[in-house]
């Protein structure tokens, strides 16, 4: 554990940042959903990712929401890149 | 203050940004090997790149008063071709004595597919064989998770690493847990919109400690900062730390994993 010696109020120092953020995303859904791409399995990830944020350990539960949850190395990379969501998960 | 940049592809980057982190007080860059945007089409390829980060690359970077030290390997995203990789690893011991080479890396995994799985294996061999140090790549976004659980495993396996002589880096909240109870370090990687940003960075150091924690840019061709090192320590700021934790955050940290080579001298 670290903490600092003059502990700071966080809401004082996040709370405008965080709201702008949040707007953002408001913003970002009522884009896709305005226009019909709601069915793209990186927004039904999202969507479920959002979830996490009634549970503990917010940070960390969304980016497992995000995850591949396998566990064996898959036959060959087809791709170098990644897209965020894993596409096999179930709808 | 002072800082090392633990984690930072120079090749890519400007005169400028050299300029800018010795400004802001950064004491010694190193330079994992890594994807240079596109496949390299031969061996010689990665011959020519050795040579510039063990040559080239510390003489400009002497240019601004900045020590320059690099890690060697085939990057994960190029080990599909288990031949090509092959013939890289057999190249790397010729590289071994330079005088700025800090061990292996940045090794690991990408689509945590089976050939990137076994170039990962005979990486670790080779670091054991050669009692280097090694730096580990986790995989991106939807592939970091299973990655980083099958890297740690793989590595904890091998009896004849020391977990306290490997960095896994790009850790986020999600994965910082395997790497701190295997006992090895962690890397924060602090990129504008992936991995870590400097509050997400902080807060992972307030719920697990700075002991075995850095934090890096791993600046290079793609949208990313040089100063992000710095920036995260301005943001610690405010948040209330003072100069004593920053200073073993941003300096002391690096400097413990990193003199483990004898190659690494940075004066303070």
């Amino acid at each position: 554990m670290l903490t600092p010696k003059e502990k700071q109020n966080s809401v004082e120092l996040y709370f405008m940042e965080s709201r702008a953020k949040l707007i953002d995303i408001a913003a970002f859904m009522d884009r896709v959903e305005r226009d019909g791409l709601t069915d793209d399995f990186r927004y039904q990830a999202f969507l479920d990712a959002l979830k996490e944020l009634h549970s503990e350990k917010r940070a960390e539960n969304v980016l497992v929401s995000l995850s591949d949850p396998t566990a064996e190395p898959i036959p060959a990379a087809t791709t170098k890149a990644a897209c965020g969501a894993w596409p096999e998960k179930p709808k | 203050m002072r800082y090392i940049e633990p984690h930072a592809h120079m090749v890519s980057r400007t005169t400028d940004d050299y300029q800018s982190m010795v400004v802001a007080g950064c004491k010694a860059v190193c330079e994992p090997a890594f994807w240079a945007g596109f496949d390299r089409s031969s061996v010689n390829g990665f011959y020519d790149y050795f040579c510039q980060l063990t040559d080239y690359e510390p003489k400009r970077s002497a240019k601004f008063g900045l020590p320059h030290f690099s890690w060697l390997c085939i990057n994960p995203k190029e080990s599909e071709d288990l031949v090509l990789a092959r013939e890289v690893i057999a190249m790397i011991p010729d590289f071994l004595d330079r005088e700025n080479v800090l061990g292996i890396g940045e090794i690991g995994l990408n689509k945590n597919s089976r050939n990137e799985h076994t170039i990962l294996e005979e990486h670790v061999n080779l670091a054991a064989e050669n009692n280097q140090l090694i730096l580990v790549h986790t995989p991106h976004l939807e592939d970091k998770l299973k990655g980083t659980k099958l890297i740690v495993d793989l590595i904890k396996n091998d009896s004849r690493i020391d977990p306290g002589r490997v960095l896994i880096d790009h850790v986020e909240e999600h994965t910082v847990k395997y790497v701190m109870d295997a006992g090895m370090w962690g890397g924060l990687t602090l990129y504008p919109e992936s991995k870590c940003t400097s509050p997400r960075a902080i807060d992972i150091l307030e719920a697990y400690g700075a002991d075995r924690l850095w934090m890096n840019s791993a600046c290079d061709w793609g949208v990313s900062v040089p100063l992000a090192v710095p920036y995260a320590a301005q943001e610690m700021r405010r948040r209330g730390y003072d100069d004593d934790i920053l200073d073993k955050v941003f300096f002391q940290n690096p400097m413990k994993f990193l003199s483990q080579c004898e190659n690494f001298t940075v004066r303070g």
